[in-house]
């Protein structure tokens, strides 16, 4: 195998054991599946990238098979050796991350789709569920052909490999063995399929959320280019970076331990705690849409027509689809069915609903009336600034956290929208950007365990979890803050031009006028 | 013959209705409209987004009643429909030349 399957060689490959069942489950089922998605995903994949990727498809996929026979000797080999059998995922732990992925893919496809839907004007709620639809597929389709690879094999400390390519190298169809991928515990892996799984659906929600920046006038094919690029260059490394690093099982003792630490992502080596994505999906995200918001430009008539929220009730069912659908994202970010997994639930369920109360008090006490989008609202603010802190702090830290970012998300889609001056439509900015550092800095305050934190992980090798100290933690965090806005400011701004370049980023003011259902997409969404 | 055409607040029409069918009133057309007058509209707050909605839902009613019945029916909407708050809304009188029933062919009082 070659050296930067880094997640599937820290644990020897596991051979199953060639039952009858098991024979016929892989020979079977297994390729079935993959023949059905490619089928499905076919036209976007084609309208994506050139011919040339089924050829790679079939090079790489040939490479796998003949790596896998001259690997399977070595297995072989060693079993008279009367070696230790390797570790071999819990049931459990699968189950769960099972559960999780199908979740996370939930909070996409409809959650976020009506969320946002039911924001904008009647005449563009068809175009705002096909852009989170086709995004969804588009970035789970390029997940599965390099993003996976440049994210989450070893390279530098900012991409990863190829070694992953089209998946290459997670099943081996000759003896049905599965590659395996680390978890947060020594000798628990996971099957490195159902990990791609599930950050797949990470980074293809990650790309949906900017969507509401630019909603109601940006082209469609604008959309599409802008989402390759882009989740190509800012998602894949910050994934990467922060993310990244080769697991608990390679730390086999302290005279590997910089070794090791050097193969991971910059942000990682860092020391910087993001237990789901509050760098990686909210920053990242939020600053790309305030960067395509203030280059689309304002929706014609904005600040003198009213852009109404077409249907509450939708973003109300959007919102409350969201809260469920991140049980799997947070509580599954922990990759194991166990307690860190239960703290990160308890922490996600318990933050919104303080952020629930906190927007709605201070919206009723400000503004004078409680509103139904102001508590939709709190409950995604909650939801994103503890998404960095799910496992990473205690029951006072959810508190606190969830209580604290109602009020600032509050702000941030008021005082701080009219000093940007920019049309971020469905507030990406002042929610998911916002809400995030909050949570990332505050994720770095309440895992000190002297404020009911678990602390992290110090010694890999020992497993022993410490804290180096508020301002020290809290310095950390800000600098992975600050690495993720402009990084990802740069890559959008880039990005968004490009489209502008090659296709326009927006339709013409008569189909911005017209509603892009009937304008873009032929269709209209109600028959009233 | 006179055709009424009444705007109305809304929750009140169900007993306008009533009113107009105890004077003899026998059918009336309702339609759900918008509008303003003197009665002052509301603000909406979605997040940072304030808007002023000017028109307000009303309800019109138009019936048509031959000249004997005329006062009677503008004095059942006006007491049906009065909350002696502004925003209860306006009654227009205006003369018809000519009714046709469309199954039978009669005209004049005989097709109201």
């Amino acid at each position: 195998m070659n050296k930067s399957s880094v997640r599937s060689s820290l644990i020897a490959k596991i051979t199953k054991r060639p039952s009858v069942a098991a024979l016929s489950n892989t020979a079977k089922t297994i390729p079935m599946n993959i023949s059905t998605d490619w089928r499905r995903n076919a036209p976007v994949l084609l309208a994506t990238l050139a011919g040339g990727a089924a050829a790679l498809f079939f090079a790489t996929h040939g490479f796998a098979q003949e790596a896998a026979q001259t690997a399977a000797p070595v297995v072989a080999a060693a079993a008279p050796v009367a070696t230790p059998p390797a570790p071999v995922p819990n049931k459990g732990d699968v189950a769960w991350m099972l559960t999780s992925t199908a979740l996370v893919l939930l909070m996409s496809v409809p959650a976020l789709a009506l969320f946002y839907g039911g924001l904008v004007r009647t005449k563009n709620m068809l175009s705002v569920l096909m852009q989170v639809f086709v995004v969804f597929s588009l970035i789970t389709v390029l997940w599965c052909v390099y993003g996976y690879s440049v994210a989450f094999t070893e390279g530098n400390a900012f991409f990863g490999g190829f070694s992953r390519l089209f998946l290459n190298g997670t099943f081996n169809p000759a003896d049905g063995s599965f590659s395996m991928a680390g978890t947060f515990s020594k000798a628990t892996p996971l099957y490195e399929l159902v990990f791609v799984g599930f950050q797949a659906t990470f980074a293809a929600i990650t790309c949906c959320l900017i969507l509401g920046s630019i909603v109601e006038r940006v082209k469609f094919s604008a959309v599409l280019i802008f989402m390759v690029i882009w989740f190509t260059f800012s998602y894949l490394p910050v994934a990467h970076m922060v993310w990244f690093f080769a697991g608990p099982d390679a730390y086999t003792g302290a005279d590997v331990v910089d070794k090791v630490n050097a193969t991971a992502g910059y942000i990682w080596q860092m020391g910087a705690l993001d237990f789901a994505g509050g760098t990686v999906v909210h920053i990242n995200a939020g600053v790309a849409g305030l960067v395509g918001a203030f280059l689309i430009g304002k929706r014609v008539g904005y600040g003198r027509e009213a852009l109404k929220p077409h249907s509450l009730t939708m973003t109300m069912i959007g919102a409350s689809l969201l809260w469920f659908g991140w049980f799997g994202f947070n509580a599954g970010s922990a990759l194991e069915a166990n307690g860190s997994a239960g703290l990160a639930f308890i922490n996600t369920y318990l933050a919104t609903a303080c952020a629930v109360l906190s927007w709605t008090f201070a919206e009723w006490i400000i503004k004078g009336k409680p509103s139904m989008l102001g508590a939709a609202s709190g409950a995604v603010a909650g939801l994103v600034a503890i998404t960095p802190a799910a496992g990473n702090v205690g029951i006072p830290g959810a508190f606190a956290i969830g209580f604290i970012v109602g009020p600032i998300c509050l702000w941030g889609v008021t005082g701080l929208k009219r000093i940007i001056k920019a049309d971020d439509s469905l507030d990406v900015f002042g929610v998911h950007a916002l809400g995030g550092v909050s949570g990332a800095l505050l994720t770095g305050v309440f895992n000190a365990p002297s404020l009911g934190g678990p602390g992290s992980v110090q010694d890999w090798v020992k497993m022993t979890s410490g804290y180096p100290g508020i301002v020290k933690q809290l310095l950390i965090q800000a600098q992975a803050v600050g690495i993720t806005i402009v990084w990802t400011a740069v890559v959008a701004f880039i990005a968004f031009k490009l489209a502008d370049l090659i296709v326009g980023l927006r339709v013409s003011e008569e189909q911005e006028r017209e509603g892009l259902d009937i304008s873009s997409h032929g269709e209209s969404a109600y028959d009233m | 013959m006179k055709l009424i055409t009444a705007i109305i607040r809304p929750f009140k029409l169900e007993e306008v209705r009533e009113a107009l069918t105890q004077v003899g009133v026998s059918g009336l057309t309702v339609t759900e409209v918008k509008g303003y007058g003197r009665q002052k509209g509301h603000t909406e707050l979605y997040r940072g987004a304030e808007y002023v909605v000017d028109l307000l839902p009303k309800i019109k009613i138009e019936t048509v009643v031959p000249e004997n019945l005329l006062d009677s029916a503008l004095e059942a909407i006006t007491a049906a429909a009065r909350t002696d708050k502004i925003g209860d809304g306006k009654i227009f009188v205006s003369p018809i030349d000519q009714v046709l029933r469309i199954r039978t062919g009669e005209s004049g009082k005989d097709a109201l």
